[in-house]
């Protein structure tokens, strides 16, 4: 497996005609992402700073050879957004839209599962950003990356900031950092992403966020067991929810006594993962994991 | 969201859920009158949202149309206390009026969410009336669970095997089968994200009737029901947390005195996390969200601040879409409305930081500046004081 982006990743944005879409299309531009098209249907022939603007994901794939599509489209139509995407062959599809009904993911996930060459990562997440190549697909601030060492991979934009903060700040850096978002149902999980990471040679260490709700957490520390040679720390966040209570995510909520905070931290400590008590201290706990 | 036991057996019905006979009602003389109409037996039904009903003493059962009327007297206006409600108890304003059933077996069965597959699941159990949490706590193998494809439904095989593992044989697994498929039918084209049925009745006479439902909705697909849409009973939650819906913020009322203005749901659950790390508790969980204006800000503090529990406030904002001079101005006019005069500690980072804090220096309030979430969550226990 090789990297997801890199400088070879031309990019359509479906939704640029929309306030976030351009805002996020022209900071990712201006980082140094190759941003080729844009869709939204009804606004095809119109172009947003130079950037031209289809109809259909087919048309701006076949008209400028896209390979990935960043997502903005609004809950209602974003899953269908996502299945268009797919269907049109881009290899990574990027869903940064928060509250795609369940039921609706549902569907897209039997629909991408009957294409195997496309990467979901999402929905409800900030993106993917590799600062070496001077990619993003997301919404994350580029000036905070630094390139560097530390594969980040998080169910949270803002906690994964901090984490980036604190590992520029300890002059670690960044290979590639992942959004695999919010959500109950995702695409890209922490194991696929744990996985780019072993194999990845720009990465050296790893710093996992979780955060309370489903066993997510629990399956990557049984993968990380087994498969991880290389350091790894973590977060959970949510020690303090009570049960019952969706924090914020559609996805973080403690049910029937399941996804405690204190479950995931240890099932990630029994798989030999450093795990921070505070969110303050993820960087400290990260130079303690590559120590050994 | 949630909704009560009798929206809940009302959408039910439309799919061909048995449920008992009965209505709804917020007037005792209509409880006589509806027990009569049942035979002169009947229950009467707490509705509120919280679990626990029956030993908080808000189902009972009335022999004659006068007790029920007796009972619903005294049990509409009361403040219902549960292990769910809280001390304080729940006010009922209505209750539900059904008839009384000969109970042969009570059994369980619930559709919620299997995240790990991603597809809805079917539990069932031979242990009705209990909460399920407790039976999978004391033999995780007292309960089935059968996954289903949302698309395709569940399956009348997949319906007869549960039935079978139930224990229920000859007209009554013929009548449960139906119950079943109808279930997960209605869980699927609500979007449910939860729908149980505890207990499910097996009565003397062999039927299978929904004796309580629960259900539970995808707040996200609310759009597409307007109907479910409209059963959100407002009397039903916190009215800090209603008045935070109002504005599009995600507000938890939590039970510490450090209130917290946080943007990101990771971040601002971790900035509950360090508070009670550094010795304090969260009063609050609030997450201000990516592109919050200065509007919403300045509700958020007002909300905040109308908790009576909270003796600091401690704003953490990591600035990636979120602005911290959008942020910056609105606490400025929040407290200058408000008139706070409890310590407020602010964390910014980010997009616009410099800006943010020139706002906040310039604005002549006291508010504390901290660096780092370590600092920032040191500072604002130092000021509450720790313990309290």
């Amino acid at each position: 497996m090789g990297a997801w982006i890199d400088t070879n990743t031309r990019v359509l944005v479906q939704g640029l005609t929309g306030r976030e879409g351009k805002f996020h299309a022209l900071a990712g531009r201006d980082y140094g992402t190759k941003v080729v098209a844009g869709v939204t249907p009804g606004k095809g022939g119109t172009d947003v700073e130079g950037i031209p603007v289809f109809n259909t994901v087919h048309e701006a794939v076949r008209e400028t050879g896209a390979n990935a599509s960043l997502l903005f489209v609004p809950p209602p139509a974003a899953a269908d957004g996502i299945m268009e995407a797919a269907d049109a062959g881009v290899a990574l599809v990027v869903a940064i839209t928060e509250g795609i009904p369940v039921n609706d993911m549902i569907r897209a996930k039997a629909f991408l599962k009957e294409r195997p060459g496309v990467r979901l990562i999402g929905p409800n997440c900030p993106g993917i950003i590799r600062p070496s190549a001077k990619v993003k697909l997301g919404i994350m601030p580029a000036r905070i990356h630094k390139p560097g060492k530390v594969g980040i991979v998080s169910r949270s934009g803002t906690l994964t900031y901090e984490a980036v903060g604190q590992t520029s700040a300890l002059g670690l850096g960044q290979s590639t950092c992942i959004g695999i978002g919010g959500d109950p149902i995702n695409g890209t999980n922490f194991i696929d992403a744990l996985t780019l990471f072993a194999e990845d040679p720009e990465t050296e260490a790893v710093v996992m966020i979780g955060e309370i709700g489903g066993s997510a957490e629990e399956e990557a520390a049984a993968w990380i067991r087994k498969n991880m040679r290389k350091p790894v720390a973590s977060f959970i966040a949510g020690r303090t929810a009570p049960p019952g209570r969706r924090m914020g995510h559609a996805g973080a909520i403690i049910s029937g006594g399941k996804g405690t905070a204190a479950e995931k931290v240890a099932a990630l400590r029994a798989a030999g993962v450093h795990v921070a008590d505070s969110p303050a201290l993820i960087g400290e706990t990260l130079m303690k994991a590559i120590a050994g | 969201m949630k909704v009560h036991e009798y929206q809940a057996k009302e959408i039910l019905r439309a799919y061909g859920v048995a449920t008992p006979r009965g209505r709804v009602t917020d007037s005792p003389e209509e409880a006589r009158q509806i027990a009569k109409e049942l035979g002169g037996r009947a229950v009467v039904k707490a509705q509120i949202h919280a679990g626990g009903r029956g030993k908080g003493g808000g189902v009972k059962l009335a022999k004659s149309p006068d007790e029920a009327f007796e009972l619903a007297k005294q049990i509409i206006g009361m403040q219902l206390v549960t292990h769910q409600t809280g001390p304080e108890g729940r006010k009922v304003k209505k209750v539900l009026v059904e008839e009384a059933a000969q109970i042969a077996q009570e059994l369980y069965l619930g559709i919620t969410l299997d995240r790990a597959i991603g597809k809805p699941v079917l539990m069932a159990s031979r242990f009705g009336g209990m909460e399920i949490e407790e039976v999978a706590h004391r033999d995780p193998s007292a309960i089935l669970k059968e996954p289903f494809d949302a698309q395709t439904g569940l399956q009348p095989f997949q319906a007869r095997k549960v039935a079978y593992a139930l224990g229920l044989t000859g007209d009554t697994h013929k009548k449960a089968v139906p119950f079943l498929i109808a279930l997960a039918k209605a869980y699927v084209e609500t979007d449910a994200s939860l729908a149980e049925i505890n207990p499910l009745m097996i009565t003397a006479q062999g039927d299978v009737v929904a004796l309580d439902a629960k259900m539970n909705f995808d707040d996200n697909a609310l759009y597409r029901h307007s109907t479910i849409k409209e059963y959100r009973d407002l009397d039903e939650e916190d009215p800090l947390e209603v008045e935070a819906s109002k504005f599009s913020l995600n507000y938890i009322k939590l039970d510490g005195n450090v209130g917290c203005m946080v943007n990101g749901a990771g971040l601002a659950m971790a900035t509950m996390d360090i508070i009670q790390y550094a010795g304090g508790m969260p009063a609050n969980f609030l997450d201000v969200g990516g592109g919050a204006n200065e509007e919403q800000v300045q509700n958020a503090m007002r909300i905040i601040l109308s908790d009576r529990n909270v003796k600091g406030v401690l704003i953490n904002i990591f600035g990636g879409i979120m602005r911290c001079d959008i942020i910056a101005t609105g606490v400025v006019h929040a407290v200058k409305e408000i008139g706070c005069t409890i310590p407020v500690v602010v964390r910014l980072e980010g997009t616009n930081v410099e800006e943010g804090k020139a706002i906040l220096k310039s604005s002549g309030l006291a508010v504390i500046p901290a660096d780092g979430m370590k600092d920032a969550a040191e500072k604002i226990i130092a000021a509450v004081g720790k313990g309290n």
